[in-house]
């Protein structure tokens, strides 16, 4: 009796300093889940579901105290993924965060960029190239269209235009016929 | 098999015929536009030259509004495509937006240029002693002279030849089986220019450092055969072989005349190269022997007229930039009942919305279907999983499974069954009993695979250059907060400093104070006194 509780006892010792030590050995620093979450988010940080860019709103989102349907760049599609991942029930993108959109990028008219930098700053992604009194301009490959450079403009010369969509980077529509999808409900 | 074996069976390629999976018998409807010899047409009043022209970016162009252009003069560049051509002299009208043979129907940027007739050629440099030549300087000369593949992909001739090099080729494939309906242009080429093509091989195969050519043709082309067999260039040559193979649709394509060939496929994702192979139209080796021997660019190819909506069906020797509607008046024009205008062959071609619209290097074949060739479109009936499409597939994919996958936006599962690999032949769906437009699904898909990826690159890219602005902000913010920290510190140990100044000064005015009042009693300093 004494033996067996013993060796069970001291199993248990070594068993437990094993766990300890792996635990620390393999200490993993970020939540996993937030890694994913972001994965699945377009990136654009464009703060429209309410945190200042997207990791903030995978980290929201894995202590569940943000919605998964407040991405409005993410779409339709963006909320089947977080839903897929997270095993809850997809639901319509809240309209309060915006609508989806195509994808647009900005533009800078450069005639009447008086160059403050203002737009320089706002841009979460520094796709926006240009120094204090000369001229800016937008690298158009970085643009994530978040627009958020628009409203500190002060003489309002940035536009908004559509991603470019003639050849090369044409791409075929979706044919016509067939059964179409299902909106989310 | 490892992949020595395979390169040694690939090295018997031609020897002996293998099949491939699938595929379909198809009506040849080749003869009709056979019949006349091959011809120039007389110079259209205005060429509009794409500077779109093969995969890749738009080329920029070298001449500007109102600029005399000599034919054959460089006017477009694109790093890593092919260089475009002049095809005329004459003098530069416009550069604008115009309705240019594309899938996607929409406008693009062209040269238009007016032809002054005189047909002026710029200075032409040419690799005359090109047996002698560097394999590098072959390439070189290849770019130069915007070299592509004339079979359809329009892939530029010296980055395949490059990479064909780098990859130790040793057969070299010239493709001359045009196994879809109709198109003739290669026939007539390998009819009337065997020794260009011949030619065209040799310096190919000296440029890839290749030791065989195989020259694949249909088994329904003798005249060709003879044609080939029996020029002088081939009498001359060593190590060319003409192999007929049976005309099953899609044959002409790569990987599958690579199949019939050798017996091996090349693995998805793969290249010929993988194999030692490299595969060229034939028309794109005749290319080849003028640009080498002649220094000629690439500014004209064969382009077949056909169809039942052409009244008098036959094959042109064009230039780039000749109006489709040009071309169909050398015909005598339309036929009453046309119903539809097709680039390339009623299976792979797409519909031309208007004949303003130019010969470019991809047109081989300029289709004008009658009412009775084109079925009524039908009304599109749910799958019911037959698996003809399956059975039909050249690729060895199931059509029916990949619909399914993309209707549902399922992309991973898209991407692991193979959609990349589909040759968007057409034979699944010919076969549909359902009349689903699976291939218009494919295309649809293979865009759509292609934008997620490139979605994904870009997001990978804004995540990073967001969080590295982050990190930035965060040590900008540490380091101002440091230097305030010091500067206060500073600040601190200054009026500390000032402090101490002023005690030792009182103190000194204290003492003073006290030795004037009391010389006896300088030793208590004179705080006692004061209070």
């Amino acid at each position: 009796m004494l033996i067996s509780v013993l060796i069970l006892g001291a199993l248990g010792i070594v068993f437990g300093l094993g766990l300890g030590w792996a635990a620390l050995r393999f200490h993993v620093k970020s939540d996993p889940v937030v890694e994913r979450i972001d994965a699945l988010l377009p990136q654009t940080q464009c703060g429209q579901c309410g945190y200042p860019g997207c990791r903030p709103y995978a980290e929201a989102i894995a202590v569940e105290e943000a919605d998964i349907n407040q991405c409005p760049p993410g779409g339709d599609a963006g909320i089947r993924a977080l839903a897929d991942l997270l095993g809850r029930e997809p639901k319509p993108l809240n309209p309060e965060n915006g609508e989806e959109t195509s994808k647009t990028v900005v533009l800078i008219d450069e005639s009447r960029c008086i160059g403050c930098t203002l737009c320089i700053q706002a841009c979460p992604v520094d796709a926006i190239v240009g120094a204090t009194k000369l001229m800016h301009t937008v690298i158009k490959s970085e643009c994530t269209g978040c627009n958020l450079c628009l409203p500190p403009c002060p003489v309002d010369c940035i536009d908004i235009v559509e991603a470019e969509t003639s050849p090369p980077r044409w791409q075929r529509p979706r044919p016509q016929t067939g059964f179409k999808r299902v909106p989310i409900r | 098999m490892n992949s020595s074996q395979h390169i040694e069976r690939a090295q018997e390629a031609g020897k002996r015929i293998h099949h491939f999976h699938g595929g379909l018998r198809l009506k040849h409807h080749k003869k009709i536009s056979c019949q006349d010899p091959v011809e120039r047409p007389p110079l259209p009043d205005l060429l509009i030259v794409p500077l779109l022209q093969h995969a890749g970016d738009t080329a920029e162009p070298l001449v500007h509004v109102g600029d005399r252009v000599l034919k054959g003069q460089q006017i477009g560049q694109c790093q890593p495509c092919a260089a475009i051509h002049s095809p005329v002299s004459g003098i530069v009208e416009a550069i604008e937006d115009r309705p240019m043979s594309h899938p996607s129907g929409q406008p693009g940027p062209c040269v238009v240029i007016r032809p002054d007739g005189k047909e002026q050629w710029t200075r032409l440099a040419p690799l005359t002693d090109w047996l002698n030549a560097s394999a590098d300087d072959l390439i070189a000369q290849m770019q130069q002279c915007g070299l592509a593949g004339l079979g359809g992909a329009v892939f530029p001739t010296h980055a395949k030849t490059r990479d064909g090099r780098e990859r130790k080729t040793h057969t070299l494939i010239l493709n001359g089986v045009e196994c879809e309906p109709y198109i003739s242009c290669d026939e007539m080429l390998m009819r009337e220019q065997p020794d260009k093509i011949i030619l065209g091989a040799r310096i190919l195969r000296r440029a890839l450092g290749a030791e065989r050519v195989v020259i694949a043709i249909e088994d329904q082309m003798g005249i060709v055969q003879q044609a080939l067999t029996g020029s002088d260039e081939f009498a001359q040559s060593e190590n060319i072989t003409v192999v007929k193979v049976p005309a099953i649709y899609p044959e002409g394509g790569e990987r599958q005349l690579i199949q019939v060939l050798t017996g091996l496929e090349v693995p998805a994702g793969g290249r010929p190269s993988d194999l030692g192979l490299v595969c060229q139209n034939v028309a794109t080796s005749a290319a080849v022997a003028d640009a080498v021997t002649a220094g000629k660019p690439l500014i004209e190819r064969y382009v077949t007229v056909t169809g039942n909506g052409i009244s008098h069906p036959r094959n042109f020797k064009a230039l780039f930039g000749t109006p489709v509607s040009h071309l169909v008046d050398c015909c005598s024009g339309y036929t009453k009942d046309v119903a539809r205008l097709v680039v390339g062959g009623p299976m792979m071609g797409y519909p031309l919305k208007s004949d303003d619209a130019p010969v470019v290097k991809a047109s081989n074949c300029v289709l004008a279907l009658s009412r009775q060739d084109i079925e009524e479109p039908q009304a599109e009936m749910p799958c019911i999983r037959c698996g003809e499409c399956a059975r039909v597939c050249p690729a060895t994919l199931l059509p029916q499974q990949l619909h399914l996958q993309i209707t549902n936006d399922l992309w991973k599962d898209v991407e692991s069954y193979g959609l990349s690999a589909c040759i968007e032949c057409g034979c699944c769906d010919y076969v549909c009993p359902s009349h689903i437009p699976l291939v218009d699904w494919f295309r649809f898909g293979k865009g759509e695979l292609r934008k997620r990826a490139r979605e994904n690159e870009a997001a990978e890219l804004a995540r990073k250059r967001f969080e590295e602005r982050e990190a930035r902000l965060i040590r900008i913010k540490q380091e101002r907060a440091e230097k305030m920290q010091r500067r206060k510190q500073l600040l601190k140990d200054k009026a500390l400093q000032q402090d101490r100044i002023k005690a030792s000064i009182q103190r000194a005015e204290n003492k003073t104070r006290a030795r004037a009042k009391d010389p006896g009693e300088a030793q208590d300093g004179g705080q006692s006194h004061d209070s």
